[in-house]
């Protein structure tokens, strides 16, 4: 088993087994790279509407082409024909939500089931036609490589080619249009044209994607890349480049897996080794995981108890909460039975001394303090210039009762 | 008759009832702007009857029901940890994990294939409506002799139950959820408690798409929580009236799609003696309806763009 996975990985199970790797890679790449515009469009959903759209081109295709050669099973009928029913599918997702009251959300849902009911009743047609092929069929809805031809796999890798190359040189004005669509058209890109572009491309990479993943799951690849991929960057661009890298290796992962046994289902595999990339970034990405989040926001409470805890001892108050107690324990601040150090004495009224500084800043520039991300917990030396805190000292007038 | 009573009764009956229940919860969703919830939750139920399998042998209802109950409940958990922990926008967090769960269920499917069971991915998306037979259905007073109702096939008073609690959840609540729909921060503050009220829609979403999903398959399901509610939505401004509107469309739909499904070929007359998928059709007729409700629907503009009479 692991010898077989390893001879996949390493591109030495065959010919044909190695291009349907490189084509699902391509995919894998083409779908993560604009899956991302669509995410930042915030429209991701949207092809789960195109997927499911393309059934009833799929058998209408595969009705025509059976009537004429007797088997349904021509790769590229079928993927015209799904493409056709997808961009209908489309067009009416666009049309519903911008002509009537009701959402995208519901135009979506109502072409995804509509689509895929007729698609439905059609395959029932043709399970009664005397056409041969017909398990290729249902190959579309949950995706099949292991009995691909090296054609169809070839077919598959040329066209995600020429996709990724479409997205790459598109790359800026879908980026425009994504943050800012009233700035693109003084540039001259319209926004209109743009987003059709960008929903052509998905749906060319749904299409082509079809027989790899299948048509439920491939929604998925153009999905879970770039929202793994968001994870680890903020840039958009390098977004773009990490989604598609991750939906490579997705593809990679997942094929090569499924070639170990006939029986394993490629999309399934591909969507879960998506899935566990996603899992690992979701815990552990430095800046956005879960373990970094939960990390910051224990540092966060730690200071917030810190500073009130010495502010309290500044003011001779008592202190009463557990962790605030504990925190001023640990580094010397106050004895066991809750009288403050000399050490502790000076920390407070370096506290308070900062408390204060942080207190005029606010009252004096409150458009600049509110750009301040740290709402005065951070040193305010860390935040201003010297000179900037050499004058707020100067203003910083003695309090009543203080002997400086 | 007998015919009609023995083939079509119960498969008709079955598909109004659950028609007409999604319809209902639909109104809401399609307010609320949720209608994918019913989406990701219909296809989740596959992982959930395939563990539920492997985990108890059998294929039995009870326990097909409670699998694909835990698995809408961890959907709905994943999807709201993943938004908030994750910081991901909500369309994008559930297409993860719906995808990622039934990506896993097709998985343990085909593993399981291997030891000789009995279902497949296309059976649970569209279902097998037309296998509902009552074989003691064999005229009008069968309906009322308790012998030949005795074999009425189960899932006719599954889903008629899960329709009543549907039913009064709805009448029960109704003012929580209007309410919630329109203004969840207004619910919150008149104590219309909007989180649990919406975590029983979702659970009364999840509980009519289990129900439906063993007897005519997930797709139907989908179609029929956004179709004729949205619809409906376009033909008045007033709730009381599109919840009749929409539970008229989804009426309509099951009858006429079922029919078609049987007879339509034959009565196109074009020599094909053969029936379609009936839920399949359904859902298509409840499309067209929309379509029709899109171009024809007396509100079917924005209300900012309606002009005042």
């Amino acid at each position: 088993m692991i010898e077989v996975w390893w001879s996949a990985l390493t591109f030495t199970l065959g010919y044909n087994t190695s291009l349907v790797t490189i084509g699902a890679m391509l995919l894998g790449a083409g779908a993560g790279m604009i899956g991302t515009f669509v995410l930042l469009r915030k429209r991701s959903l949207i092809s789960d509407a195109i997927s499911h759209a393309t059934l009833p081109g799929l058998a209408l295709a595969f009705i025509v082409a059976g009537l004429v050669q007797g088997d349904g099973r021509w790769l590229p009928g079928l993927l015209m024909g799904a493409a056709l029913s997808a961009a209908l599918g489309l067009w009416l997702v666009q049309l519903i939500s911008a002509r009537t009251r009701l959402g995208e959300d519901a135009a979506i849902g109502a072409v995804l089931s509509t689509f895929f009911s007729f698609g439905v009743v059609l395959i029932t047609f043709i399970q009664s036609m005397n056409v041969t092929g017909q398990s290729g069929l249902t190959d579309y809805l949950v995706g099949s490589t292991a009995g691909m031809l090296a054609s169809e796999a070839k077919l598959i890798a040329v066209c995600a080619l020429g996709l990724l190359a479409a997205i790459f040189v598109l790359r800026r004005d879908f980026l425009m249009v994504c943050f800012d669509a009233p700035f693109a058209r003084t540039q001259g890109v319209s926004p209109w044209r743009v987003d059709l572009l960008m929903l052509t491309l998905l749906m060319a990479v749904v299409v082509i994607g079809l027989k790899v993943t299948g048509l439920i799951l491939i929604v998925a690849l153009t999905i879970i890349p770039p929202v793994t991929a968001r994870f680890w960057t903020n840039r958009p661009l390098r977004m773009v480049a990490l989604a598609s890298l991750i939906g490579a290796l997705s593809a990679y992962i997942g094929v090569t897996l499924s070639s170990i046994n006939e029986g394993l289902p490629t999309g399934s595999l591909i969507v879960l080794a998506a899935f566990g990339l996603f899992m690992v970034s979701f815990l552990l990405s430095p800046q956005r995981g879960v373990f970094a989040t939960l990390l910051a926001h224990q540092r966060f409470r730690r200071r917030v108890h810190l500073r009130q805890g010495l502010l309290a001892v500044a003011r001779d108050e008592p202190i009463f909460d557990g962790l605030t107690l504990r925190l001023l324990q640990r580094r010397g601040y106050i004895r066991r039975d809750g009288v403050a150090t000399p050490s502790g004495h000076a920390a407070a009224r370096d506290s308070e001394h900062e408390e204060r500084l942080w207190a005029l800043y606010r009252r004096r520039y409150p458009d600049d303090a509110l750009h301040q991300e740290h709402s005065g917990l951070e040193p305010i030396a860390h935040v201003l210039p010297p000179d900037a805190i050499t004058a707020l000292e100067a203003q910083l007038q003695p309090r009543a009762g203080e002997s400086t | 008759m007998s015919d009609f009573m023995m083939f079509s009764l119960v498969p008709m009956s079955v598909a109004v009832i659950i028609g007409m229940t999604c319809a209902l919860l639909g109104n809401f969703l399609v307010l609320r702007r949720q209608s994918l919830i019913g989406d990701a939750i219909s296809h989740v139920a596959l992982p959930g009857i395939v563990v539920s399998f492997l985990l108890t042998g059998t294929l039995a209802s009870t326990a097909m029901m409670l699998g694909a109950g835990v698995s809408a409940l961890v959907t709905v958990v994943m999807i709201e940890l993943i938004r908030r922990l994750g910081r991901v926008e909500i369309s994008a967090a559930m297409g993860v994990t719906f995808t990622s769960l039934f990506a896993f269920g097709v998985l343990l499917l085909e593993w399981s294939q291997a030891s000789g069971v009995h279902l497949d991915v296309e059976h649970a998306l569209y279902g097998n409506l037309e296998s509902l037979i009552w074989f003691e259905g064999v005229s009008l007073a069968s309906l009322f002799d308790p012998v030949a109702l005795a074999d009425l096939p189960p899932q006719l008073a599954r889903v008629a139950w899960v329709g009543l609690v549907v039913v009064a959840y709805v009448v029960i609540f109704r003012r929580h959820l209007v309410v919630g729909s329109f203004d969840p921060d207004f619910a919150a503050s008149v104590r219309a408690h909007p989180v649990i009220v919406d975590l029983l829609l979702v659970t009364m979403v999840a509980i009519a798409a289990i129900a439906a999903f063993e007897a005519v398959g997930s797709i139907i399901v989908i179609a029929m929580f956004i179709c004729p509610a949205a619809a409906a939505r376009l033909m008045t401004n007033r709730l009381g009236a599109q919840i009749a509107w929409s539970q008229l469309f989804a009426l309509i739909s099951s009858i006429l799609g079922y029919l078609l499904a049987g007879h339509g070929l034959i009565w196109l007359g074009l020599g094909f003696d053969i029936s379609v998928s009936a839920a399949g059709m359904i859902a298509t007729i409840s499309g067209l309806i929309l379509l029709g409700a899109c171009l024809f629907g007396p509100q079917r503009q924005r209300s900012g763009a309606a002009t005042e009479h």
